[in-house]
């Protein structure tokens, strides 16, 4: 493998799907603390309606008419959700159940009802995505990195990914005390004068952002798997929520870079001729890491750790506290 | 293109072709589907119910998404022993084998370790779904050719339906349904109080997993007509649907069978129409209008009746306000109040009482004041607590009683 065919076809779609894991996890650890981990299930459900509308609205498949119907879409969702939770009693997972079936019903009948034979907008676009085609043709090996024309040349997925995952990184270290108070206890963050409404609500729109983000680029499976399996994983190695979000980041990074190997390269290693789909390596592979946390993670039994989160392992094992601290 | 907004050509049903297909009369394999989709919302609507009460109802979400994989092994696996690899049952099969093992990925995710189960449900949903996909990029690259078109069952095709397909729909549809007849009162017991269960002498885990497994079935049996992304929508929404008209969970069962089969019969039916009309979708908008239309009039619990409810309740406050401002010669400046007291015939337009004001304004004064004494006497104290400030007293007390209590009230009383 050399600079000349890994740079262009290779490199730009190692980054965009490492930033989209990313920055769907972060938010994901929060969600899974919240109990909410299955709303990313429900948003990436629900963009369908909103690209079909959108693309319906404007005519042409152009990337901001799409992640704005997208957003919109999620955030009506989300509204539909809390209405018919409130209005009907009924538990939040039927709720979203209703709601997100529905519209993705409605997003299916719509595509099928527009004419969309001439441009490239399916249902399965929208599960799978296409990493692989995000190839980068300007480049001619590693000195394209310092080149200005050639970069002018880049996805344009890229940069969006990228400029969305350093906004994320920002607003979880700048938003990092309210969010943990408002995530572990909520009560307390009231009296002592947090929003914890706005909170809860700032963080369910984070996450819808994410998700548009990364669904354009990689399709709604990759985003479903990384809102849960690297914090759920992570959850198993730790006690505390700066570790668990490092983690989490870690195994994000490591599921999309190995995925996307595996589903490039392993094939060919096997002695097969064609690759298979990113995004659903990358989901797998996600899904083999939670299953390792699961079965030998230091932290992965709930006896006493919700109670006592300080000494997970450590009255059982005096030697595992360094790994829980 | 369609570059204007609303696209130019919507199919749409058109009337007398609706009701031929209402009528069955559209044909061979519109009838299979038609009585097809019918059988399987039935079945749906009366297995999802459980789900549902027992506030489990996206582990079914994880239990559809999970059959992906088993549709691609089951056909790899009979291509590699030289069949087509299209027999329906064969994909079926294969399709129970995995999501029985993403179920079983979800029930060990929950009890071994910390996760809670909307993340294992989460989890086993995205990675069976993705690992499923990776298994249709081999089949692709396998043989182009007889690729047998399994995307199908991502949203469910009817355009081919066999006969054998739909018996396979219609025999599965009635043992699922059978089943849940016999297993109810222990699936009911468990989804209410799975302590209480226990305590009784049930095998708890091994009901939820046979209302899992009726779940999983149900998933098996409409992936070719609804698809395995929209098969959750016919458990659930059916039985949310038929939770607003009854307390009783015979009734919901019963009703939420009912739903389901109108939603799979109508459905179907405008889908056969016109070629643009999925079949899957189209079911479940139908049975999301259905859920719609509950939300909105159920009596008891629906939005229309809590808004009159309110509005009555509303009305009660503010004109009993009104009458004790009246008998304490108050000035009203309730907008409200005056209004609703206007419309009694309790004031004039001028804001003085009329005579049926005044005499109702005395009325609520004295219970007023009872309500006082009765409160501050600890004799009472049952009866006491029956206080909002809007119950007149003679319906919670005898007239002896009230004479009594009249007794304790001062001179003023007598006014």
């Amino acid at each position: 493998m050399t600079g000349a065919e890994f740079v262009p076809l290779s490199l730009p779609p190692l980054i965009i799907g490492t930033c989209a894991a990313i920055a769907c996890a972060i938010p994901g650890n929060f969600l899974l603390l919240r109990k909410q981990a299955l709303i990313g299930d429900a948003i990436s459900h629900v963009v369908l309606p909103g690209i079909v509308l959108a693309f319906l609205a404007t005519g042409v498949v152009s990337a901001w008419p799409m992640m704005i119907g997208a957003g919109v879409a999620a955030l009506v969702a989300v509204g539909l959700i809390e209405a018919v939770r409130r209005l009907g009693r009924i538990e939040s997972g039927a709720a979203m159940g209703v709601v997100f079936t529905a519209m993705f019903a409605g997003g299916v009948l719509l595509l099928e009802q527009s004419d969309t034979s001439s441009v490239h907008l399916d249902v399965e676009h929208a599960l799978f995505g296409n990493l692989e085609s995000l190839i980068w043709l300007d480049a001619t090996g590693w000195s394209s990195l310092f080149d200005l024309r050639a970069l002018a040349g880049m996805p344009p997925e890229l940069w969006r990914m990228a400029i969305t995952t350093f906004v994320l990184i920002a607003l979880c270290i700048l938003f990092w005390r309210p969010l943990k108070l408002s995530t572990f206890d909520e009560g307390f963050a009231q009296t002592i004068g947090l929003p914890v409404n706005l909170i809860g609500l700032g963080l369910v729109v984070t996450a819808a952002i994410a998700a548009v983000a990364a669904f354009d680029a990689v399709g709604s499976i990759i985003v479903i798997a990384m809102f849960i399996c690297p914090p759920a994983a992570a959850r198993m190695m730790t006690n505390g929520l700066e570790a668990q979000v490092l983690w989490s980041v870690v195994f994000a990074a490591a599921s999309a870079i190995l995925g996307y190997v595996l589903a490039g390269y392993g094939p060919l290693w096997l002695g097969f001729e064609n690759a298979v789909s990113a995004a659903g390596m990358i989901a797998t592979v996600s899904g083999v890491i939670l299953a390792l946390a699961g079965a030998f993670g230091p932290c992965r039994t709930r006896s006493g750790a919700p109670v006592y989160p300080r000494l997970c392992a450590r009255a059982a094992r005096p030697g595992a506290s360094k790994s829980c601290g | 293109m369609a570059d204007v907004w609303p696209p130019r050509k919507w199919a749409r049903p058109s009337d007398p072709m609706l009701f031929e297909a209402l009528t069955l009369q559209l044909g061979y394999n519109a009838t299979l589907v038609t009585v097809g989709a019918m059988l399987l919302g039935v079945a749906a609507g009366a297995t999802g119910t459980f789900l549902f009460l027992g506030k489990r109802a996206l582990v079914s979400d994880a239990i559809s998404h999970a059959t992906l994989p088993g549709v691609a092994l089951a056909f790899m696996f009979m291509v590699a022993f030289g069949g087509d690899g299209r027999s329906l049952i064969g994909l079926l099969l294969g399709s129970a084998v995995t999501s029985a093992i993403g179920l079983l990925c979800v029930s060990a995710l929950t009890h071994r370790t910390r996760l809670s189960e909307d993340a294992a449900i989460g989890a086993v949903l995205s990675v069976f779904f993705g690992f499923g996909i990776v298994l249709l990029t081999v089949i692709q690259s396998m043989n182009a050719g007889r690729q047998a078109g399994l995307e199908s069952f991502l949203l469910g095709s009817t355009a081919g339906m066999l006969w054998s397909d739909a018996v396979v729909i219609a025999l599965g549809g009635m043992l699922v349904l059978l089943a849940v007849l016999i297993l109810r009162r222990p699936m009911t017991t468990v989804a209410f109080d799975p302590d209480f269960a226990a305590g009784a002498g049930m095998n708890v885990r091994r009901i939820e997993l046979a209302m899992m497994g009726l779940a999983m079935a149900i998933t098996v049996v409409g992936l070719k007509i609804v698809g395995l992304i929209l098969i959750v929508a016919l458990l659930i929404i059916p039985a949310v649907a038929a939770r607003f008209w009854s307390h009783r969970v015979g009734h919901v069962v019963l009703l939420a069978g009912v739903f389901g089969g109108v939603a799979g019969y109508v459905g179907a039916a405008i889908s056969a129409t016109a070629p643009a009309l999925p079949t899957g979708p189209i079911i479940v908008l139908v049975v999301f209008a259905i859920f719609l239309m509950s939300l909105l009039i159920a009596p008891a619990r629906g939005v229309l009746a809590a808004m009159l409810r309110h509005r009555r309740f509303q009305a009660q406050v503010h004109v009993r306000q009104g009458l004790l401002a009246l008998a304490t010669d108050q000035p009203i400046y309730e907008r409200l109040t005056l209004r609703l007291m206007k419309r009694r015939g309790l004031v004039r337009a001028d804001g003085v009482a009329t005579e049926t004001g005044q005499a109702q304004a005395a009325r609520a004064l004295l219970d007023e004041r009872r309500w006082q004494v009765l409160r501050s006497d600890p004799a009472h104290s049952d009866a006491a607590a029956h206080y909002d400030g809007l119950t007149p007293l003679d319906t919670v007390l005898t007239p002896d009683q009230l004479k009594a209590l009249d007794q304790g009230l001062g001179p003023r009383a007598a006014t």
